[in-house]
């Protein structure tokens, strides 16, 4: 480098004359052009808006015409066509809730066990694993009715020929779900550092001390918002329980082994909403106010819940 | 002492603590290392090759190392220190294709032998590695994991506050044991992880470069810790910095890479094993010499 | 000083233990095959295979029945069709706007509240396409007779079909915005160096990079779309309709599915065999559009990560 003081002035010239071009070649922008990335930003923002309108419009819609039906009675009634002023949900929304519970009751279980087999012990390399693996990613897209009709072939008759219970539905949807579960869980397994197993076994645990003493409570948070999230997906799920036995007009609280039949709240609703008559179309758009409602504390609840623990590391 | 006058700060610096543990050395009470082959024997290696998939990362290790001693490998990069020091406490074990060749006997007995519990082993050989990784739990609870998982759960608070007194950190935490250990500093963080693998008392802790993350302050203080630590373990560590080695190890294994004839392979082969004063200052092997003296990285 | 190794029996029995319930998936699969199988093959013991595969009438309750289902195929195909040409543009042009023009800010909130449409019961999208978009959009704004006219019946194939786009927006958009997020800026900023204007960059860089993660998402929507039940059997009814007018009411393969199980049917008869061969139709379809979606998800992942 020669003395700085002779190049300061050419430099300072270079540049200007540089930025006088390039903001000259700007500012000659072709109209076209302009208006063109402006009609296409335009579009990018009306495609959201029309999704956004949609799911706005849908809430709306549901509030506004489930509104009147609002009250206690919805909670504390059974189902009635005859009387649609005094009908509620009353078995449905305790079908429900005795769905889930069945549903979780399998799906903890199973679903951490599989993930913990996939991520901790699984050979990757041996074509059985890898087999399971795209299994469950297959599983987890096949229509939900595919279920009812496993389900009804397999659970209801067939080999565990349970009947059409209510056991029988929570089942149903416990293998429907199964596969967000895992998927949810080994992400979460698989989040902890390695560097956490290495520490533990150096210091003479066992694989399964480990995965129980440092991973899992590690990643309990990252499965805890999967099983919900999965959760919310059964609940709204009504395919399925329409072939295995949620029939609909169910007057009595329904239990998981009785066999006089069941409802839940999402095959009540339709069986609502598919009466002409105004009084029954409110009915099925409070049910729907109540479940959206409950979703969405649930889903609020498993971002919270994973905001809050999520361990960084 | 070689006629060279070494090129670069590092060699020398070396060199200097070298000649000054030296002069510490033949005092009365550090006479005990002067015989080392009376010394009782921790660990022996005879013809150690360990290979990944097959394909060798080092090959034909022999070397003995000694009771209370600290033994520093030392190295260019690649020349597979870790993956020898991980043999010592079966951590290759878990790396699925994973092979350890050749006699690795430890206080005589066959590390590798068919009816050996890994598991046992590492409770006898702790390590601590390159990155601090506290659990994420409590102060207390990280070094309590050891013992509970041990089944050894009387005086869980003795034990606790004898490891961390051990590792110099108890009076830095023992207001805030039920804290997060992910709230300590680094070099806090490290001592924990010393502290953790105290507490199951081990007989021999291997490090695998315990200061590379650290900052100097936190660094000078694990190294004095070493030196109070080997009054009752035996200690390897592995270290890429030189003047450590001078500064903390009775003695010194230089590995080096070496390549096969078209230059595909590469495995470390150890190139000389001695006291350290003699590795810095007085090495019998050029290799090791351009080594310490800097000439070569 | 080593103890000798010990069983360690506890470890052995939890490994299998966790095994099983990894296999456990290979099993679901394994049964829902099995379930299809046996009463798919006693159907085409009575119902001759050419009839079924290429006839277009779908009428099981005459007498003789007719087991056609291109019928229902084609009412599948119907609404599938309608929901893509709806869905795709939204769903893009919603992942194009979060993924390049958004502000960070933007992103974060418009994103979960797109999820939320991820979320809503398939009842409830149902009863919305049923009771409002048929009667307060489709009906009203529809060209007078074009088509046959929307006015008067109460099944649209076109309901069923915005209803069904709805809820597969969040599919396209989020899968698609992942994949333009995951292009690394460097082509961006390549592209921006070279004087190119951001519409440029959006359509001719980062689309283009992004390609196999958008199709994973179309096809992966597309499943969603011949799978889906409960919506179009509110809105778009229960005439198996081999057309695919979208102003006429059809029957796709799920509502023919979920209509006839839960009718008054006998195990053993035709009509309940003829679910299980349905239902085969549809996993089969199904099947092939997600393997080939599972594949491209894991190419453009490979490609970034």
């Amino acid at each position: 480098m020669t003395e700085p003081g002779a190049t300061a002035p050419r430099n300072r010239l270079a540049v200007a004359g540089a930025r006088a071009t390039t903001v000259a070649m700007l500012r000659n922008q072709p109209r076209r052009d302009i208006v063109l990335n402006a009609v296409f930003a335009g579009m990018l923002l009306l495609a959201i808006l029309i999704a956004l309108a949609g799911l706005v419009a849908l809430l709306a819609q549901a509030f506004v015409k489930g509104a009147p039906a609002l009250s206690t009675d919805l909670f504390t009634n059974p189902p009635s066509t005859a009387f649609p002023e005094k009908a509620g949900f009353r078995p449905a929304i305790i079908g429900s809730l005795e769905l889930i519970a069945g549903v979780i009751l399998f799906v903890l279980p199973v679903g951490i066990g599989a993930a913990i087999y996939l991520e901790e012990y699984a050979d990757k390399s041996k074509w059985w694993n890898r087999l399971i693996e795209v299994n469950i990613q297959n599983l987890a897209a096949v229509p939900s009715i595919i279920y009812g009709i496993l389900g009804l072939a397999f659970i209801v008759r067939g080999p565990l020929d349970l009947g059409f219970i209510l056991a029988a539905g929570s089942l149903t949807l416990a293998l429907l779900v199964l596969p967000m579960v895992i998927i949810a869980a080994r992400e979460a397994i698989r989040a902890v550092p390695d560097s956490i197993r290495q520490g533990s076994l150096a210091l003479g645990a066992t694989k399964w001390q480990t995965i129980r003493s440092q991973v899992l409570p590690a990643s309990i948070p990252g499965i805890a918002t999967g099983v919900i999230l999965a959760v919310s997906r059964a609940l709204g799920e009504t395919a399925p329980l329409l072939l295995v036995g949620a029939t609909v007009f169910v007057t009595f609280d329904p239990t998981p082994f009785g066999s006089d039949g069941y409802s839940a709240m999402p095959v009540q609703i339709f069986n609502y909403a598919v009466r002409p008559q105004e009084e029954f179309q409110t009915l099925a758009a409070a049910g729907i106010i109540v479940m959206l409602v409950v979703l969405l504390a649930m889903n609020s609840f498993a971002i919270w819940l994973r905001n809050r623990y999520e361990q960084r590391w | 002492m070689t006629q060279d006058e070494s090129r670069t700060d590092t060699g020398r610096q070396a060199r200097e603590a070298a000649a000054e543990r030296a002069a510490i050395a033949v005092r009365p009470e550090f006479q005990r290392k002067a015989n080392g082959s009376s010394k009782e024997k921790v660990f022996e290696l005879k013809g150690v090759d360990v290979l990944y998939g097959g394909v060798a990362a080092v090959k034909g290790i022999s070397m003995d190392i000694h009771r209370k001693d600290v033994t520093a490998l030392i190295g260019p990069s690649g020349c597979g220190k870790s993956t020898l020091l991980r043999c010592l406490n079966r951590m290759n074990d878990l790396i699925p294709n994973a092979e350890v060749q050749g006699e690795l006997l430890y206080h005589g007995e066959d590390l590798y032998g068919p009816r050996v519990d890994p598991i046992q082993v590492r409770k006898l050989i702790g390590m601590v590695f390159q990155k601090p990784n506290p659990f994420p739990k409590s102060i207390y609870d990280n070094v309590a994991f050891g013992p509970r998982v041990l089944g050894r759960k009387d005086d869980l608070d003795g034990t606790v506050e004898k490891a961390l007194r051990s590792a110099a950190l108890w009076d830095e935490v023992k207001d805030r044991l039920e804290n997060n250990a992910f709230g300590l500093s680094g070099g806090q963080q490290q001592r924990l992880c010393i502290a953790r693998c105290i507490a199951v008392e081990p007989d021999t802790i291997l490090m695998d470069e315990p200061c590379s993350a650290l900052d100097p302050i936190s660094t000078g203080k694990i190294e004095d810790l070493m030196v109070e630590l080997k009054e009752e373990f035996s200690i390897v560590i592995v270290t890429h910095n030189m003047q450590q080695a001078a500064r903390v190890s009775d003695r010194t294994a230089f590995l080096m890479v070496e390549l096969d004839a078209d230059e595909d392979n590469r495995w470390g082969r150890l190139v000389e094993y001695e006291e350290t004063e003699k590795i810095f200052t007085n090495p019998s092997d050029r290799r090791t010499e351009d080594y310490v003296s800097g000439k070569v990285g | 000083m080593l103890q000798s190794q010990k069983p360690r029996y506890g470890e052995k029995a939890i490994q299998g233990l966790l095994a099983a319930c990894g296999i456990l998936s290979v099993l679901t699969t394994t049964a829902i095959v099995i379930s299809l199988i046996g009463p798919t093959i006693g159907f085409f013991e009575i119902v001759p295979v050419d009839e079924f595969l290429f006839g277009t009438d779908w009428t099981p309750q005459f007498e003789p029945p007719s087991f056609g289902v291109l019928a229902i195929v084609a009412g599948t195909l119907n609404v599938a069709l309608w929901a893509m040409l709806f869905a795709i543009p939204i769903g893009l042009g919603a992942a194009v706007y979060l993924s390049e023009y958004a502000s960070p800010r933007v992103r974060k909130t418009v994103k979960p509240v797109l999820e939320i449409l991820a979320g809503i019961p398939t009842v409830a999208i149902g009863f919305f396409a049923a009771s409002f978009i048929l009667p307060e959009i489709i009906q009203p704004l529809w060209p007078g007779e074009l088509l046959g006219g929307a006015v008067g019946k109460p099944f649209l194939a076109l309901a069923g079909g915005l209803g069904v786009g709805l809820m597969i927006v969040p599919i396209i958009a989020s899968i698609s915005e992942d994949a333009m997020s995951a292009v690394p800026n460097g082509l961006r900023e390549g592209a921006y160096a070279m004087g190119a204007t951001k519409m440029k960059v959006a359509t001719r860089v980062v689309f283009p990079a992004a390609l196999s993660g958008i199709v994973a998402s179309v096809v992966l929507a597309i499943s969603r779309a011949v799978g889906e039940t409960m919506i179009v059997l509110l809105a778009a009814g229960s005439t198996p309709n081999f057309t695919l007018n979208p102003v006429e009411p059809i029957q796709a393969m799920t509502a023919y599915i979920g209509v006839t199980a839960t009718g008054d049917i006998s195990t053993g008869s035709l009509d309940y065999k003829s679910v299980f061969s349905v239902g085969t139709v549809l996993f089969v379809m199904t099947l092939a559009m997600n393997m080939v979606s599972i594949r491209l998800v894991r190419r453009y992942r490979e490609v970034y990560e």
